[in-house]
């Protein structure tokens, strides 16, 4: 069964482009990615999911139900962490979770105290004393404590230190072994390649790929390293030249024979070539060539 | 049911200065009246003769004398005024605080309809007006008790029970302006209490302008009415509810189909 899945999904903002036909498939128990800079519209779709804005066109369903007409029954089943955790200020940390518990009418005290003791979190402090990154954990431990069968993170780890990083992402898989699928916009693109099955990368409020991490790292695109010196100017498909000690660094997406014909006859005293890492993948296409990563990849 | 708790608890500290406030005043002009009364008898004609001043309080009507005529005048602008701008401070926040201070996203996060959340907002905003109007009955009564004065039980009860009704209607339009706003909402609702304050005043002083009472609740809990008719002009009341359910249901439409931010 289908998680997730939005058909056309279109906001607009007047003449402001919000998101613009989002297809997008989240099968049940993945964990997928969402992938972009700010503004690209991942939380304007976060929010149609949830129900806070109305799509201009579009539909999307959560396990087989519509976001319009089934709200409630599909806020029952969701565990949603905003990018930014704000709260009744005046209120304390432990009023705000039972608020949360009574809300969903489900009694989960027991799952919030494990939830606070692996996050460190005091419950007895106010919202107004604490720290963003406590802030943060609060509305982890909102999104979690009702276990709930869809979890959707909107920049989860902004404001965690990495040791609340690494257990925060300790939670989410074991929550995905147990079954719960997991929904995660970032762009922090380490976090979606170490956790991630399948990921979906927005730009502009378009959807330019959607494949498994694995797939989306590998592109035609090598990372090139030498020492030493060669004639580079005549290939095509070079970019994201660095200058390194005693050498260069570059991304090669030409033909691979040419490179070894110019390697060949220049002065190498060392060469590496790899994978690029998803970052340097998305950085590079994200920013200069993001047309054409579009049409090679649809 | 959750909902209505949980604003009751956000309200508490409002609530209960609002209500001190309101009571305080009202208690120590009670208290101030055996002192004056005595007096009031030369002054009943120099109020009574102060010209517009005199039409828009309508102090030519009501006897300054006796307590009832007193405490009209008294009740009428601290009750009126300061209930109207406490219902007023209270509906205008209610729905326009989630966006404003930002937990909207939060609230509306939950599994719980829209509907259900206008409704037990409204309802927390009803509790705390009644609450308040009940608190300040008791305290008016108990006062006027200890001052050893009689008490006009009719006149007095539809005093207060016109200021209540005054109270909702008010409450009512602000929160139907509540779903609508993000921003500025205590000066808006305070701005709407008082100018309705001010058109009764108006409409108070001239003639002409005698259609302002049908658009402001003061027109309709004018103390002198209240206690020489011991009864209401009932047309200006369902108008005035009428009002108010209209922005009540326009509250409704507007939540329900905004998107939230």
């Amino acid at each position: 069964m289908d998680a997730v899945k939005t058909l056309n999904l279109t906001k607009k903002y007047g003449k402001m482009r919000g998101i613009e036909q989002i297809n997008l498939t989240v099968t049940e128990g993945e964990f997928f990615g969402f992938i972009g800079p700010n503004g690209a519209g991942k939380s304007t779709t976060i929010r149609i999911l949830l129900g806070l804005i109305k799509p201009t066109f579009g539909t999307a369903s959560i396990y087989g139900l519509d976001i319009t007409e089934d709200k409630e029954k599909i806020l029952a089943q969701i565990g949603y962490l905003p990018s930014e955790a704000i709260f009744y200020s005046k209120m304390r940390v432990k009023d705000i979770l039972k608020l949360s518990a009574d809300l969903r009418k489900k009694d989960c005290k027991k799952m919030t105290e494990n939830l606070c003791q692996r996050l460190q979190l005091n419950i007895n402090r106010k919202v107004e004393e604490l720290s963003f990154g406590n802030r943060k954990k609060v509305a982890i431990i909102c999104a979690l404590q009702h276990n709930p069968k869809l979890l959707i993170l909107d920049e989860p780890t902004s404001g965690l230190d990495p040791f609340m990083q690494k257990e925060f992402f300790e939670i989410l898989r074991e929550r995905n072994q147990a079954g719960t699928t997991i929904f995660l916009s970032s762009h922090v693109l380490s976090e979606i390649q170490r956790n991630c099955t399948r990921a979906a990368i927005i730009r502009k409020g378009n959807i330019i790929a959607c494949d498994s991490v694995e797939m989306l790292s590998k592109t035609n695109a090598k990372r090139i390293t030498i020492h030493g010196s060669a004639a580079l100017h005549k290939l095509d498909g070079i970019c994201d030249r660095k200058e390194i000690d005693g050498g260069i660094s570059f991304l090669y997406h030409g033909d691979i024979t040419y490179l070894l014909q110019a390697l060949s006859v220049g002065d190498i005293s060392d060469l590496s070539i790899s994978e690029p890492d998803l970052e340097e993948v998305f950085m590079h296409y994200y920013e200069k060539d993001g047309d054409k990563y579009d049409t090679d990849k649809t | 049911m959750t909902l209505i708790k949980h604003e009751l608890r956000q309200g508490k500290v409002s609530f209960i200065i609002w209500t001190i406030s309101i009571g305080f005043f009202l208690v120590l002009c009670i208290f101030l009246f055996p002192e004056m009364k005595d007096q009031m008898n030369n002054i009943n004609d120099v109020f009574a003769s102060m010209g517009s001043f005199t039409d828009a309080f309508q102090m030519d009507q009501l006897n300054f004398g006796t307590l009832i005529g007193f405490y009209g005048i008294e009740c009428g602008n601290i009750l009126g005024l300061g209930g109207a701008f406490y219902a007023a401070f209270c509906a205008i926040i209610m729905l326009s605080k989630e966006e404003k201070e930002r937990t909207a996203e939060f609230l509306l996060t939950h599994p719980v309809s829209r509907i259900r959340i206008v409704t037990e907002k409204l309802m927390a905003v009803f509790i705390q007006i009644i609450a308040m109007n009940i608190i300040i009955y008791i305290l008016s009564v108990g006062s006027i008790t200890i001052i050893s004065e009689e008490i006009l039980w009719k006149e007095i009860t539809l005093l207060h029970f016109f200021y209540f009704l005054l109270q909702i209607e008010v409450a009512m339009i602000c929160f139907g302006i509540s779903a609508f706003i993000r921003k500025g909402s205590i000066g808006i609702g305070l701005g709407i209490a008082a100018s309705m304050y001010c058109l009764n005043i108006v409409a108070n002083i001239t003639s002409n302008v005698e259609f302002l009472k049908y658009i402001t609740p003061f027109g309709y809990t004018e103390a002198a009415d209240i206690i020489i008719n011991g009864c209401l002009d009932n047309k200006k009341v369902l108008i005035g509810m009428a009002v108010g359910f209209i922005s009540v249901v326009t509250a409704y439409w507007n939540y329900n189909r905004k998107d939230i931010y």
